[in-house]
């Protein structure tokens, strides 16, 4: 195919940008040129990125393009991991989580996760939602009981299992164990909530469930959502950051990534042409 | 152009399922020899032993006439080497194993500890002894007694739960401890609240795997000298004791014919004991195993 | 080089059968109105029969695209071209349906000499061909300058179309019992004028799908 030729046209353009004005929203995480390394491995080049409020942001890119170590950077989960050293700064409302005197049990009860396999603890359904709670104090029974009640139903479960909140959370379905870690994690009530692929290990109905279930939850929380299905992408996000090789090549709203990308890297990459 | 002769494999179809059946024999015959070997064990023993196994034999003190010989000294002085062992074994243990796991970074002076360990469960249970011997015995002067004793045998099995308990540990998904750190947990409610939890069952089938060893060792005891015949019971940590191996390697080593069959009365109660904590560790697997 | 091959390859079948379409529906015009210079209904009549032809290549087009979304989720520039496929299509197949329209106005018209010279009209025609075969060129290049020069060809056949209407006008105040011939002739004026029409359309399209944004070329 021939490449387009720019031709000049009369500025008497339609676009969308002059007809729908932009919404100032609140922002939830500021990164400032963070990088990132894995010993000698740059994981994360100079990333700079704004996370909004209510929104979903979705993160996608090819295997090891850093997409989940910047999720787990927000979270700081990715200390877990020794040989990881990091510079620049994250803003968590206007805080820098990578300053030393910063608690990581502190930002992770306003930051919950949601992991690629669900994770239930081999405990009842009960014991599942309230463990975040009681490990931050509440004894209460009466107070556990209406934070467990809430959690499911805000994770569209509570109808599902509230017959048998004492059964062990082993014996539910894939997709089912996956929304009690969803619930698992509103129970620590928290602001931002972190999704690594959450459904790249269930089935398709199920999938659609839980999408579904993040479009309510983005009313409430701000997401971050890592996938490697940029349909779901497409499906479900506001914005959408495109990662390559540690870079982030194109950040921009859902809609006009998915119609028309800036980068032709980015558009390679959602059309299914890598390569 | 096919490269596999249709005809040339039928050809040596049958000489390659010959020699399937032939190693699939020779391996049933290796497990047949040592479940021989335990039953010809058990049927002498049994056979020689049960005449004197009675309620005599389990209540009366040892004796210099084979049929008034007793028991109780040994018996009950094992379940109080026992008494010391498990806590003070199973504590440092698992400490140990913990300290390992969760907390340790990984760099070689941790790889060094954990080499060490492994190294320490292979060492023979007579150097173990001989160390009680210099440490507990005499520099700390507790004397022949149960703490003494108890404290050696701690140090025998020690490297055994340690690796026993690693191996519980590790085995609990890496994924759990992310889901509670992901909560804002600390590594130590996590580790109380997720780890453990998940990790006892094997914890505890493999300290009592290692308890079994204990009782059943003779040659610290033997290094450590602790006396074979007793009169009596021992009423503290401190007192002196005797023990189950010791006793029937005491009695086996007598002259008098009727003598080996009081010590296989004794391996019997032996064996009692033993099938009775395998059986316990047995019950905790299964009843506890947790699925991810 | 694509990871893609298959799905570009039904792309570029799909490409080639509108570029198919446009060119039947150009030839559909040309004929039609050489049919009305010439006044010969009998080719009137079979390009009155020929137009199922294009009618069920543009619903081929049209379900071919529609199966490509629904199985091959296309994105960005895939997903416009396969959209703005369908559209031209649509538009050329009007082209073909006003070729049908010129061709039965040639028909109510019939032996009747005309009384009106078809100048206007011929250059009218001229023009309107040209643009849609421009487009189709631009198309298939992708190319936006030769899209723009098109567009504003149209400018022209509207002047045209305006000056040729007034002149009708005046025809059918200057002959009475004529009346009928000169409506029709107006009415085949008009669809000439929407045929370039058509052609501006596309080239707005082929703007959406390259630059992919809209943009308005008929001002």
């Amino acid at each position: 195919m021939v490449i387009a030729k720019e031709a000049p046209v009369k500025e008497t353009i339609v676009t969308r940008d002059n007809v729908i004005a932009p919404v100032q929203k609140n922002i939830v995480y500021e990164t400032r040129g963070l990088d990132l390394w894995y010993g000698e491995h740059h994981g994360l080049k100079n990333i700079n990125l704004d996370i909004y409020e209510n929104e979903v942001t979705a993160i996608i890119g090819p295997s090891g393009c850093g997409k989940s170590t910047y999720l787990k950077t927000l979270n700081r989960m990715v200390e877990l991991v020794p040989i990881v050293r990091t510079s620049g700064e994250i803003l968590y409302r206007e805080r820098n989580i990578l300053s030393k005197d910063y608690a990581v049990e502190e930002l992770r009860t306003h930051v919950g996760m949601v992991f690629q396999k669900p994770n239930p603890f081999p405990k009842s359904i009960y014991d599942n939602i309230a463990y975040g709670p009681r490990i931050h104090g509440i004894k209460n029974k009466k107070i556990l009981d209406e934070i467990v009640e809430k959690s499911l139903r805000g994770a569209a479960i509570w109808d599902e299992v509230k017959d048998r909140l004492n059964q062990n959370a082993y014996g539910l379905s894939g997709g089912q164990q996956q929304r009690i870690c969803i619930a698992r994690c509103l129970a620590i009530e928290p602001d931002v909530i972190l999704m690594d692929e959450p459904t790249s290990a269930l089935d398709p109905i199920s999938t659609l469930k839980v999408e579904e279930l993040v479009q309510e939850l983005k009313e409430k929380y701000s997401i971050v959502i890592v996938t490697h299905n940029m349909q779901q992408a497409a499906r479900i996000s506001n914005r959408t950051a495109f990662f390559l090789n540690g870079e982030v090549i194109e950040y921009d709203e859902t809609d006009n990534i998915f119609q028309n990308p800036s980068d032709q890297r980015t558009e390679d990459y959602i059309s299914g042409r890598f390569g | 152009m096919k490269y596999i002769d249709d005809t040339l494999v039928m050809k040596r179809m049958s000489k390659r399922l010959l020699y399937n059946k032939i190693w699939k024999f020779l391996f049933f015959l290796a497990t047949t020899f040592a479940l021989i070997t335990l039953a010809v064990l058990l049927y002498r023993i049994v056979t020689q032993g049960a005449g004197y196994l009675t309620a005599d034999f389990l209540t009366n003190f040892a004796s210099r006439f084979p049929a008034k010989a007793g028991i109780k000294a040994a018996l009950i002085g094992s379940l109080w080497l026992m008494a010391v062992v498990a806590p003070v074994s199973i504590i440092l243990g698992v400490g140990t194993a913990i300290y390992l796991e969760e907390y340790a970074k990984k760099n070689k002076l941790n790889d060094f500890i954990r080499m060490n360990i492994s190294n320490l469960a292979g060492v023979p249970s007579i150097v173990f002894g001989l160390l009680g011997l210099t440490i507990f015995v005499r520099t700390f002067g507790f004397g022949k007694s149960v703490l003494a004793a108890g404290l050696t045998m701690s140090l025998l099995i020690l490297p055994v739960i340690i690796v026993a308990a690693q191996e519980a540990i590790r085995a609990v998904p890496n994924e759990q401890r992310e889901a509670s750190y992901g909560m804002g947990a600390t590594k130590w409610q996590t580790i109380v609240r997720v780890v453990l939890p998940a990790a006892i069952p094997g914890i505890l089938t493999g300290s009592i795997l290692a308890l079994s060893r204990a009782i059943g060792e003779t040659a610290p005891l033997v290094v450590i000298g602790i006396p074979v015949i007793l009169q009596f019971l021992p009423t503290s940590v401190f007192s002196e004791f005797t023990a189950l191996p010791m006793q029937i390697y005491d009695w086996a080593k007598r002259p008098q014919e009727e003598f080996q069959y009081v010590a296989a009365a004794g391996i019997i109660v032996l064996m009692a004991v033993l099938i009775f904590m395998n059986s316990i560790a047995v019950f905790i697997r299964n009843k506890f195993q947790k699925r991810y | 080089m694509s990871v893609r091959e298959r799905f570009d390859l039904d792309i570029q079948a799909v490409q080639d059968q509108l570029v198919a379409l446009c060119t039947m529906s150009i030839a559909a015009l040309e004929r039609s109105f050489q049919a009305l210079l010439d006044q010969d209904l009998d080719v009137a009549l079979e390009i009155i029969e020929d137009d199922n032809d294009i009618n069920h290549l543009e619903e081929e087009i049209n379900d071919r695209v529609i199966l490509l979304i629904a199985k091959q989720q296309p994105v960005a520039t895939d997903l416009r071209r396969l959209m703005v496929i369908i559209k031209a299509a649509s538009d050329m197949e009007r082209v073909g349906d006003y070729a049908v329209n010129i061709a039965k106005e040639t028909i109510r018209i019939g032996r009747e000499p005309i009384i009106f010279p078809m100048t206007n009209f011929k250059s009218m025609c001229q023009k309107a061909i040209e643009m849609l075969q421009g487009i189709v060129k631009a198309f298939v290049e992708e190319n936006t300058i030769l899209a723009k020069e098109v567009a504003d060809l149209d400018d022209y056949v509207d002047d045209l179309y305006g000056a040729t209407v007034e002149l009708l006008i005046r025809a059918g105040a200057e002959h009475p019992d004529k009346t009928k011939q000169i409506s029709h002739l107006s009415f085949i004026c008009r669809y000439l004028e929407r045929s370039a029409d058509h052609a501006t359309n596309i080239a707005e399209h082929l703007f959406y799908l390259v630059k992919g944004r809209h943009y308005e070329l008929n001002t």
